[in-house]
């Protein structure tokens, strides 16, 4: 196995305006679709347990760059981001923290239940670590669909995001131990925002200086990078991107970020200061990308404003499509239990995102 | 005296015991320095130090195993879970190693832990945060079962509990952590487990529960205006069947009433108890009101998913008039 150093060459910077932008619209929209959730969660809106992405931003949008669009991707809990990067209209996942029947899981799930398979979104996991073998089959799936069914090369790459909470736990173990022996394209994405609720990485883990000796073991290439800056995170994540595709072998990265709210809506974060909080919010991946934009690719205040117009009008809009949205008829607690109808069950009928998929 | 919250009882258990008994240990993840989720823990860090309150990484198998090897040893661990949901990583160590131990090794090596686990819905938390597992444990041979309904109870029970020579799961209501408070004694004292509470005595009819729902029977009788003898386990396993047998023979209508699913929940193993000791004497078919057979929903929905007051005292009705 190398740890390799991330970002050997700029390739962010040649790709064109209209790329960058998105990327930099695409964190906007997670950004204002933060604050308007927290909001709502103040307001009693919305309830359980919701885990706000803001500060984080960049580690989805830009890993998900160096991915193709059909590429399974898989999270735990702190999905909105994720699932808002791959394409989830946000209606969707609005209405699914305010239970309503239009959410991407029609209600029942709230928060950490952001499912979009249209767009290859394996979820929206709540168990700590347990999404991490379930990259390793998705990885597993396209491989063998590749090779023993159509009898060509393996195309696809499987993305795991994982906290760093989520390293000590069995599951990921042995999911980066399966992934080795079975040689499987699935690159593990540990988003190291330096806590697990209170407890700290260097609390929590051993090597947490130098997570990428996790992969050592597995024999699996590492890379740590800067999570906190978009280009930086698609620069070290695009090679390792096509590598793992052309080789057909697992990659884990560590991706340094932070989170800037608490580790749900109720945490008083007495386990840092505001110091630290202040440092990592002055390096913030949104203006980051703004300021670049701004002295080298002619983009002015005036452009930025009509971006954060537009994600205000997208989230408005979620919010407003939401609220017409119903919510689950009590009978919806006996459907989408079993395929068939039988006894109490009423068998499944999807949600009403992907029948607007499929009319698409 | 005190006025104590479920919360302050089982803190007030845990300072005593810990002090009693230099051998017991807790660990889990956040439980020291910040007080842990439900902050049951709050000031044990301070009190006791980082080498009796251990902070653990979040890794649930790692953290009952190690608590398993701690009690093979002699000492006498009280690991903590979060939520009941993160039991499953630690399912394997509960099952294979904790509840066989002693069998496993004709009495030579046991198990003397205590694992500690919130349980239950009923504070807008999602599924695997509001979910009821102990039919699971108590299907497994080896291992207690507790769940307390009241901060009275929780503190006996949990002394109980600490000092048993077996391993116990001491189930903890999220539900009524800090729903009401109660006199618990300054004073030690233990609660027997496998002993069930007469909470109000009645002729007419029994009601059978355990943990949040106890609340939930306790409002329904109250509207019912019948006499109604409720029953509150406070043991799982061992299951105090005598108890349960002498008011079924009393009234000879029962109703049994928990959060878990239907389907297999500990109501089945109740009410089968009560047919076979209890045949002749019973007036009317054995009612359950409980959780549904599907995952716990989001939390607009789970005052339908839990058996409220409202529909025990829809089956008050019919298994009185039967
Ligand atoms: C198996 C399991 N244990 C505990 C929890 C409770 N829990 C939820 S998130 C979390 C911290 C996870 O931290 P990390 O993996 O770093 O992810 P982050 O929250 O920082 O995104 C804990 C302990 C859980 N959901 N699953
Ligand atoms: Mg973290």
């Amino acid at each position: 196995m190398t740890t390799r150093p991330a970002a050997d060459e700029n390739l962010a910077a040649k790709l064109p305006d209209e790329t960058l932008r998105k990327w930099l619209r695409d964190m906007l929209l997670i950004r204002e679709f933060e604050v308007r959730t927290m909001q709502a969660y103040q307001n009693r809106l919305i309830g359980g347990f919701c885990h706000i992405y803001v500060g984080q931003e960049a580690v989805a949008v830009g890993a998900l760059a160096a991915l193709e669009p059909t590429d399974p991707i898989i999270t735990a809990y702190r999905d909105h981001g994720h699932a808002l990067a791959r394409g989830m209209d946000p209606k969707y996942c609005m209405a699914e923290m305010f239970g309503r029947i239009g959410g991407c899981a029609k209600g029942k799930g709230g928060s950490m239940h952001m499912f979009d398979k249209p767009h290859h979104m394996y979820g929206g996991h709540g168990i700590v670590g347990a999404q991490c073998p379930l990259a390793a089959g998705l990885a597993f799936a396209r491989k063998y669909t590749d090779e023993v069914i159509e009898n060509r090369a393996s195309t696809g790459v499987a993305m795991c995001f994982l906290g760093d909470g989520a390293l000590n736990q069995g599951a990921f173990h042995e999911a980066m131990n399966l992934a080795g022996v079975l040689h499987l394209p699935v690159i593990y994405v540990v988003e190291n925002n330096g806590y697990a609720m209170g407890t700290s990485v260097a609390r929590g883990t051993t090597m947490a200086h130098e997570l990428t000796a996790k992969a050592a073991a597995y024999g699996i290439d590492a890379t740590s990078l800067d999570g906190m800056d978009v280009m930086e995170v698609y620069n070290g994540m695009k090679p390792i991107v096509d590598r793992c595709r052309r080789s057909v072998q697992p990659a884990f990265v560590e991706a340094r970020t932070y989170r800037y709210k608490g580790h749900s809506m109720s945490d008083p974060r007495k386990y840092r200061t505001k110091d630290e909080e202040q440092q990592y919010e002055a390096q913030d991946p949104i203006e980051k990308l703004a300021g670049f934009l701004m002295s080298e690719r002619k983009f002015a205040e005036a452009d930025y404003d009509s971006l954060a117009k537009a994600v205000r009008t997208q989230v408005r809009e979620a919010r407003q499509w939401t609220d017409l949205s119903p919510p689950p008829d009590i009978e919806e607690l006996y459907t989408d239990v079993y395929a068939d109808a039988w006894g109490p069950y009423h068998g499944t009928s999807l949600p009403l995102m992907m029948k607007d998929t499929q009319q698409e | 005296m005190a006025n104590l919250t479920l919360v302050q009882a089982i803190n007030l258990a845990l300072i005593q015991e810990m002090e009693r008994d230099d051998r017991i240990i807790l660990l889990g993840e956040d439980i020291g320095r910040n007080g842990g989720v439900f902050r049951v823990t709050e000031g044990l860090y301070k009190r006791f130090g980082a080498e009796r309150v251990v902070d653990t990484p979040l890794a649930e198998s790692g953290i009952v195993g190690t608590s398993i090897g701690l009690a093979m040893a002699g000492l006498r661990p009280v690991p903590e879970i979060q939520f009941e949901g993160f039991l499953a990583p630690a399912f394997d160590q509960i099952c294979t190693h904790a509840a066989r131990m002693r069998s496993r090794t004709r009495g030579a090596l046991t198990v003397p832990l205590t694992l500690r686990v919130p349980v239950g819905g009923g504070i807008h938390a999602p599924e695997l945060h509001s979910d009821s597992p102990e039919a699971f444990f108590a299907h497994q041979p080896g291992i207690k079962v507790v769940m307390p309904a009241s901060p009275y109870d929780a503190k006996g029970l949990l002394i109980s509990a600490i000092r048993d020579p077996d391993p116990v799961i001491f189930f903890e209501p999220k539900r009524l952590y800090r729903a009401f408070r109660e006199e618990v004694p300054e004073d030690e004292y233990t609660i027997p487990l496998g002993k069930a509470r007469v909470v109000t005595e009645g002729d007419e009819l029994t009601i059978i529960s355990w943990g949040a729902p106890v609340v939930q029977c306790m409002n329904a009788i109250e509207s019912s205006g019948k006499s109604i003898e409720l029953i509150d386990l406070r043991t799982i396993d061992p299951l105090d069947t005598q108890t349960i047998v002498n008011s079924a023979r009393k009234t000879g209508r029962v109703v049994i009433v928990h959060e878990a699913p239907k389907n297999c929940g500990l109501g089945a193993e109740i009410a089968s108890r009560i047919m076979e000791h209890c045949f002749l004497y019973l007036e009317a078919p054995i009612q359950r009101v409980t959780g549904f057979d599907t995952t716990m929903p989001y939390y607009k929905m789970e005052l339908e998913y839990l058996p409220e007051a409202e529909r025990i005292g829809k089956a008050i009705e019919e298994v009185a008039a039967y």
